[in-house]
Order: structure tokens, then sequence, then C-alpha cells
């Protein structure tokens, strides 16, 4: 009631300010640190392509050069025709496989279908060079598995196949990136309701009409979104151009950019002039594909009712698309694992025979544990990636809690600040991070922590969309009630948001455990002895010709991802199961 | 007990800035149930929440139990957490990785309370208690049906005994059965525990049967403030006497008094005597509102028994078995009205119409606040 209200008023003026500067201090720290990692790279890779390197404290002086000489160079029009070919290939195989095996999977009666789902995942575990060596075992001309097979059973003279051209390297690369269209493309037929593709079928078209003219129509949206997203990746990758394509002389942006800097000496200049277009290319369809999803939601003819699609009978036909699925997973998981698990247990490379059968030997593993920087590198991978994970998980949600909850002006900048990492290619990330720890007094350049750096960043965005999807789905009346009940905001923060944001972060600490395990392209230009991970190992078992050993060593990193993910799905179902009863 | 003055609350949007509230003013007393009532966008919620404090108001004062917790221009903002409030949100946010008995003991371990141990624990079992959820304290709160849920939200909210309880539209999630019952169970709660209590809906019932005081808003403004009786039977404006059940407006003209404080009004149909405010002097333009309950209509049988009553035929009869609907034209006029279900009524039968004098109301048709 009325009893002195504006002295009770004052009283209560003290402690607002201090909780205040605290809660405004919190923002203001994120900001600084997301810049510091995010937009540093940025500018650095800039003035370094536009200024000669800083050589013992003068300082650099403004040049076109460098841009000058990756223009004029003779490889220049090859480099940039080979990245789009290469791209472009990439999308078109990806995005024909993953559909067709989406559409045969959701839409049609083909046996053994449901089976395909739980193991479609298991191709995204295998890492990039991984992938990449198993096939140049399988395809090469000298030592290819499959042309050895074939010569032997058709009597040819040569090789049928040679991994090493444009052709092998977009098999490889549109192989790689299959799974991922099939897991989009396989989510959107799922929520299609699927009336609509029942009157047109009852209008008189027939199955393959009404795919063509309804089901892929009614999709354009998500398709142009999946396309994009697979040129993307192959402009951005970087395992299949060094490994397939630099032997070959087929060289595109990201091998041009390594080499430039693996040169004696290191021509940054060049790698940031390079890198500076391949950004150009890699800002520009990001932009488009931010542009396309937002339609594709805004045109969203699809709902989110728990429909049970009717499926379409395909008749006899149904066995052909069954043995499409075998065949498929036989090239995308079986061949691989048999040609490196062959490799692993033989002393060196013999095409399979009962012969070879009898030499037989576990040596390439004793070998391996016997020296120390297979330890090491275990050791590095491990602590990189739960350190990374960790650190981007908590700043994260950190992150999406201020842009998504808070009305404060200015955190779109936050919010695209922490998503800027998504242009940058891994390799361009490695240039960028070269030029900062090479000017700044920090002197972390070739240890672990440049590479925990590098992975922090480059995930940063990955974080961001788990943890602000998460965050959105959360009611926000569950923190206003902990807020009316008197909690303070770190302890609604701790007691109410992160455990209600659990199964979302989990899911996005363990996506990027695996990720960073799998990393080498922004590795690859930033570490340095001692700092060796797993995928660098590889990669330096490859180049010094020992492939048996890597063989055994990849082996053992697909089982342990592999474990991972069993343990990540176990996790979500455990705690799916606990919020949603 | 509280005390809002010149609220103001400005939301700036891609379409440029709304006014949620402005510059609203009321007073609720102590124990009382006072309703903010109005249709969606009326800024309503946005009060509400400007008393909890999760909306930080762009002018004015809020004032609660003697204690200024906002205001406007000596820069004071009490934050949610330290209002001493309890509030029932629209989606009822239980928390759902906590049991029943988290969930209510919540208010009682954060903030300045921590309570802990035996005393946490009886406190906590006497406002389960007081939405009769005792026993079911280890459940997890997922496991709980709709109203199950609406009372547990009910106890967390009373769990710390506020001053106030806030109310955002608490049963609107509920099916028609479930929602009349828990009317008359929150409003039975809240007469016996004599907590002041601010409710927020847009349904005209809910607010006519459980408040003291019912305040209509529009448009980010109080329109009326009465007590239920008053806003149904007096509205002030055309706003209120529509939002408030249905209404037949009739537009004239004010020509003089015609005793008992009533005045008499003609009309492009004839006359009509009604009550009006002190101000609607001879000459004023003005719409009389009169309720389709009190239409009366007579089957025409050729004797013109009140001088009053205009010729009229029926265009619609439709029987809802506790009452008779009908649509009937006067010259052009369209006119509802509820009659006893006895009466028998036909498409084109002519009628004598008449209203209760007591009960018409005229309105000034500019007036859209008081």
């Amino acid at each position: 009631m009325a009893q002195a209200a504006p002295a009770s008023a004052t009283v209560f003026r003290p402690p607002r300010r201090v909780r205040l500067s605290a809660q405004q201090l919190l923002p203001v720290a994120i900001a600084l640190l997301v810049a510091y990692l995010t937009l540093l790279p940025f500018i650095f890779l800039l003035y370094g392509s536009f200024f000669t390197p800083t050589v013992g404290g003068q300082a650099g002086v403004f040049t076109l050069q460098n841009y000058v000489r990756a223009y004029t160079d003779r490889s220049a029009l090859p480099v940039a025709a080979n990245s789009i070919v290469f791209a472009v290939g990439t999308m078109a195989l990806a995005f024909a496989i993953g559909t067709m095996l989406a559409w045969i999977t959701e839409r049609t009666n083909t046996p053994l279908r449901g089976m395909f789902f739980a193991v479609s995942l298991i191709p995204l575990i295998i890492p990039g060079i991984l992938f990449t060596l198993s096939w140049i075992f399988l395809l090469s001309p000298r030592i290819g598995m499959i042309n050895q097979w074939l010569m032997g059973l058709l009597g040819l003279g040569g090789p049928p196949f040679d991994v090493y051209s444009m052709g092998g390297m977009i098999w490889v690369e549109g192989l790689h990136w299959s799974p991922i269209v099939y897991l989009l493309m396989s989510a959107a037929f799922r929520s299609m309701d699927p009336a609509l593709e029942e009157a047109a079928l009852m209008s008189g078209s027939s199955v393959l009409q009404t795919f063509a003219r309804i089901t892929l129509r009614l999709n354009v949206p998500t398709i142009i979104g999946v396309c994009l997203l697979m040129f993307l990746r192959g402009l951005e990758t970087f395992e299949v151009p060094a490994i397939i394509g630099i032997p070959a002389g087929i060289h595109v942006f990201t091998s041009k950019i390594y080499l430039a800097v693996k040169a004696y000496p290191s021509d940054f200049g060049l790698a940031g002039a390079y890198s500076t277009n391949l950004l150009l290319l890699t800002l520009g369809g990001v932009y488009l594909y931010g542009r396309v999803t937002r339609e594709a939601s805004r045109y969203a003819t699809v709902t989110g009712k728990g429909f049970r699609p009717r499926v379409i009978d395909l008749g006899p036909w149904r066995y052909l698309a069954t043995a499409l699925i075998i065949a498929y997973l036989s090239v995308m998981v079986a061949l691989p694992l048999f040609v490196l698990l062959w490799n692993s247990v033989l002393p060196f490379y013999i095409k399979p025979s009962l012969q070879a059968l009898s030499m037989l030997t576990l040596e390439n593993y004793t070998f391996l544990f016997g020296l120390p920087k297979t330890t090491r590198a275990l050791i590095n991978s491990l602590v990189l990636s739960l350190g990374s994970a960790t650190i981007v998980m908590f700043a994260t949600s950190i992150i999406a809690w201020i842009t998504v909850r808070t009305k404060l002006r200015g955190r779109w900048v936050l919010d695209n600040l922490a998503s800027l990492p998504l242009i940058f290619p891994g390799i361009v990330m490695g240039v960028a991070l070269i030029w900062v720890y090479l000017t700044l007094p920090i002197p972390i350049y070739g240890t672990i922590w440049i590479l925990l750096v590098a992975y922090v960043t480059r995930y940063l965005p990955y974080g961001m969309r788990t943890a602000s999807s998460s965050l959105v789905q959360i009611h926000r009346e569950l923190e206003e009630a902990a807020e009316i009940s008197g909690a303070s905001w770190w302890r609604t923060f701790v007691r109410i948001v992160l455990p209600l944001l659990r199964p979302g972060l989990l899911a996005g600490w363990i996506y990027i455990v695996i990720v960073s395990i799998r990393e080498l392209s922004s590795s690859i230009l930033l570490w340095g002895p001692g700092a060796e991970v797993l995928s660098i190992y590889i990669f330096d078992l490859w180049n010094t010709g020992h492939p048996q050993e890597l063989s055994a060593l990849g082996l053992m990193m697909v089982g342990f991802l592999f474990l991972l993910a069993l343990i990540s799905r176990r996790l979500s179902q455990r705690y799916g199961l606990r919020h949603e009863a | 007990m509280v005390g809002v003055h010149e609220l103001l609350k400005v939301f700036h949007t891609g379409r440029g800035p709304v006014v949620a509230c402005d510059r609203i003013s009321f007073e609720v007393q102590e124990g009382r149930f006072f309703t903010l009532l109005g249709p969606s966008g009326c800024g309503k919620t946005t009060t509400l929440r400007c008393i909890a404090g999760l909306e930080r108001p762009d002018g004015g004062e809020i004032e609660l139990a003697g204690r200024v917790v906002y205001s406007g221009r000596s820069r004071v903002f009490v934050p949610p957490n330290r209002r001493d409030i309890g509030m029932v949100f629209q989606s009822y946010a239980i928390w759902p990785h906590m049991t029943v008995f988290d969930n209510a003991a919540f208010p009682l371990q954060a903030g300045r309370l921590r309570l802990s141990g035996p005393l946490l624990r009886r406190r906590v079992a006497q406002a389960l208690a007081t939405v009769r959820l005792d026993g079911l304290e280890d459940r997890p709160a997922t496991n709980l049906s709709g109203g199950q849920q609406q009372r547990l939200a009910l106890a967390r909210a009373l769990a710390r005994e506020p001053k106030l309880l806030l109310l955002d539209e608490p049963l609107s999630n509920l099916d028609a059965k479930l929602r009349e019952q828990m009317r008359l169970e929150l409003r039975e709660l809240q007469r016996r525990l004599r907590i002041t209590t601010i409710y927020v809906t847009h349904d005209q019932v809910e607010a006519l049967s459980m408040s003291n005081v019912v305040a209509v808003m529009s448009e980010g403004r109080i329109a009326q403030i009465g007590a239920p009786r008053e806003i149904y039977e007096r509205p002030a404006s055309r706003f209120v006497a529509d939002f408030i059940g249905s209404t037949n407006f009739l537009a004239g003209r004010v020509t003089g008094p015609a005793g008992d404080g009533l005045v008499r009004v003609e009309t492009a149909h004839g006359p009509i005597r009604c009550l009006a405010s002190a101000d609607a002097l001879p000459g004023t333009d003005v719409l009389v509102s009169v309720r389709p309950e009190d239409v009366e209509v007579v089957p025409d049988s050729g004797l013109a028994g009140n001088l009053d009553a205009w010729k009229a035929t029926v265009e619609q009869a439709v029987f809802l078995g506790e009452s008779l609907d009908c649509r009937l034209t006067v010259d052009g006029l369209k006119l509802r009205a509820r009659v006893h279900p006895s009466i028998r009524l036909r498409r084109g039968d002519h009628v004598s119409v008449s209203f209760r004098p007591e009960r018409c109301v005229a309105i000034r048709p500019g007036a859209e606040t008081t």
C-alpha cells in the first residue's frame, strides 16, 4: 500500500547499477572474442594480399602484384575453369545419386529400403582423406584393385579407369558428398504432403511424370539450396584436389593455395590473392544459399504433420532399385573399407588372391604403435576435438542466448560475426591464420594452440546453428517463469536454459568432435612438429610412401569415429526420450 | 496495491513503431480481482508484462505495494526477480526437466529466500495442497495432464506467497469443460487467499464472471473501467458495447428529457427512450445500444398496444433451444433480437418491436475512451 513509496525506490537503485554493468559487460566481452576469432583473420587475409610482407620490422608496402600474378599466371585461367568444372561436376553427381536414393527409400516400395536409412549415415563417418585414398587404391591405373580385377576378368591390355583425371576427381568427391544430399532430400520428401502426388496419379500421370512434374517441382527451393551447398563443398574441398589433383596436374584454387604456401620460400602473397578470389566465390554462394533457404521457408508447400506417406508401387522395377541401393552401399562403404583392411594386413601391395592370404600379418599395426608419433597424434586429436567442441558449444549457447533472447542493439552484428567463418574454406582459414600469428606477437604458430583457434573459429557457425535453433524451440515463458520466481540471470541460465538446451548442445558437441578429428585443410598449413593430428599423420604417411601403415591407422580411426557416432545416437535417444515423456 | 500511471510502451517493428500501451493509468485495490479485457493486439498482455518487469516500459510509473518498481522520470527499474510477484503464463511454462516438486520449489530456492530441508518441503507441500496436487511431488512435470499443469503453474506462482498474482490468459489452452471448472476454482482460490490478482483475457465470459473490476482495452488504451455489470449495462463507447456481448446500434439525435433520468432520442425509424450521460443535451448526435435480449418482439395481431412499438419483418428465426435468435428489418434497418423460445416466429412474419428504455444506452459516437 502507500507506505513511503519514494524512499524504497531509492533504496533499490544501487544493486540495479551493479547488475546492469555486469549484464552489459558479458555481451561486449563475447562480441570482442568472436570478432577476434572471426574478423581478424579476414582483415589480415585482405591486408596480406595487398601488401608486401613485413620484413625485419619494416612495414609492408601496398601492392597489386599478388593479384597481377594470380591473374596473369599462365595457369590462372585453367585453375578457375578447373575449380568450376570440378565443383559443378561434384554437385551434379552428388545430387543425382542422393536424390534418386532419397526418392527410392522415401517414396517407393523397394525392398530393404528400411535398412538403408539406418546404414546411410555410415559413409558420413569416413573422413575425406581416407575415402580419397581408398579410391586411389581402387582405381589407380597402377595398383587399382578394380582396374586389376577388370583387366584379369576381361583380358584387357591396359587399365580401364584412371582416377588421376577430372572424371576420377569428380567421381570420388561426388560420391563422398552424396549422403548429405540423401539426408536433405529425404527430409524434404518425407515432409511433403503425399496427397499432392496422389492427386497427380489420380489425374492419370505416370509414376515418373509425377516425380518430375510434381515432386521435384514442389521441392525446387530445396533443390536449389542443396545444389548450391554441393557447389560450395566442391569449391572448398581440399583432400581430392591435393591427393589426386596435384599428381594428375589438375589444379584448382585450394590445391594452388596449398602449393603456394608449401613452395620454398613460401609465397604467402600469391596464396592470399588466390584465397581472396576463392573467398569471393564462396561469399556469393553463401549469400545465395541464405536467400534461397529463406525463400524456401516462405514458399513452404509442405506441412509439418506426421504423415505416413503412401508409397508408390514400382512393380518389378523395385528389384532393380534394391540392386541400386546395394551397389551404392558397396561403392560407399564396402569397397573402401575392404581395400583399407586388405592393405593394412599385408606387408606390401598385392592384389587379392589365395596366395596373398598366406602372407597376412599384423606387422603394420605393431609397427604403427611402436612409433611415439602415433600416440602423440592420437592424444593431440582427442584433446583438440574435445576442447574445441566444448569451447564452441559453451560460447555459442551464450551468443545464441544474446541474439535470440535479448533486444540488445547490434546483436545482429554478433550473429553475423559468428557466422562469418562459413565463407572460409578450410585452406583459406589456414592462410589467414598464418598471417595473423606471424604478425601478432603471439607465438602459437606450429603448435596445437593455433589448431585449437582454427577449429573453434571454423566450427563456431555450426555451434551457433544448433544452439540457436534449440533455443528458439524453448518457450520464452520458461525463462520468464524463473525470473518471476526470483532467480537471477545467471541462475536462470544455469538451472533452466542450459538443462533445456542439453539435447541440442550434446548433438552439436558430438558433431564438432567428429568433424574436428577429420579436419585436414586448415591443419595442413598450421601444424608443426609435435602438433601432429591424425589426419595430418595419414597425409604424411601417404606422402612418405607408407600405404599399408596408413590403411591400418585409417581403419582404427574409422572404428573410433563409428563408436563415437553410436554413443551420440544412444545419448540423443536417451535424452530425447526423457524430454518427450 | 498496484498503481499504473501513464504507462507507455512502444515496440519498434519492421513496419515502424507500434504503441502497445498508450499512457495507460489504473489502480488495483488490495485483495481485488482485476481483469484486463480486450481483443488480441490491444496491449493487455504488454501491460501485464510491464507490471511483471518482463518488458521495460518507455515511460510512466508503476508502483507495487507502495514501492516504485518502475519510473521513467527517475529512471528506476526493478528487475522481475526482485518484484515479489507470482505469475501464471499462457503456456504454463512448466519446466520439463524437473519434477513437480522441483518446479514448485524453485521460487523458494531462488532469490532471497533460499529455503532448504524440512522448511522447503513443508512450504512446497503446502503450495501443492492449495491446488490439490499433493501426492504427485515425484512425478516428472511433463507427465501431468493439461489441467494439472495449470494447477502446478499456479502452485509455483503462489509458493512464495507473493503480494500480487498475475495471470496471462491461463485458461485459453484448456478445453471448454475444464475451462469452466478452472474458472470457478481460480476465483474460489483467489477469494480464499485474498491475494490481489491481475488477470488478462480476451474472453468476456471469463472477465465478467470472475472479476471485481474489468478494464476493457482497445488499441493501447483503456476504453472503460468498472464493475462487470456496469461494463455490460452501461458501455461508455461503441467499442465496449460491441466487444462485450452483441448489440444493436441505432443512430439518432437527443430531443429532450423523458423523465426517470431517461432521454428521448429521435431516430430515422421512430423515437426511443433510453439512458444517457449528463452531457447528452438536446441536439446531440448519439448511438443507442440495445442488447438483443432487451428487444421485445410481439407477433403482430393488428393491435398497437405500445405507442413506441415499431413495425418489423422477420428475416430469419433460428431456434437455439434456450432462446430464439431473430434477425429483423425495420425499413431496411437490421436488428437482432433474442426472445423466449416459446414465441413462434417464421420468416416473413410481421411483428411489433419495442425496447426496454432502462436498458438502452445512448453513446456519443465519437467517444472511444472515457
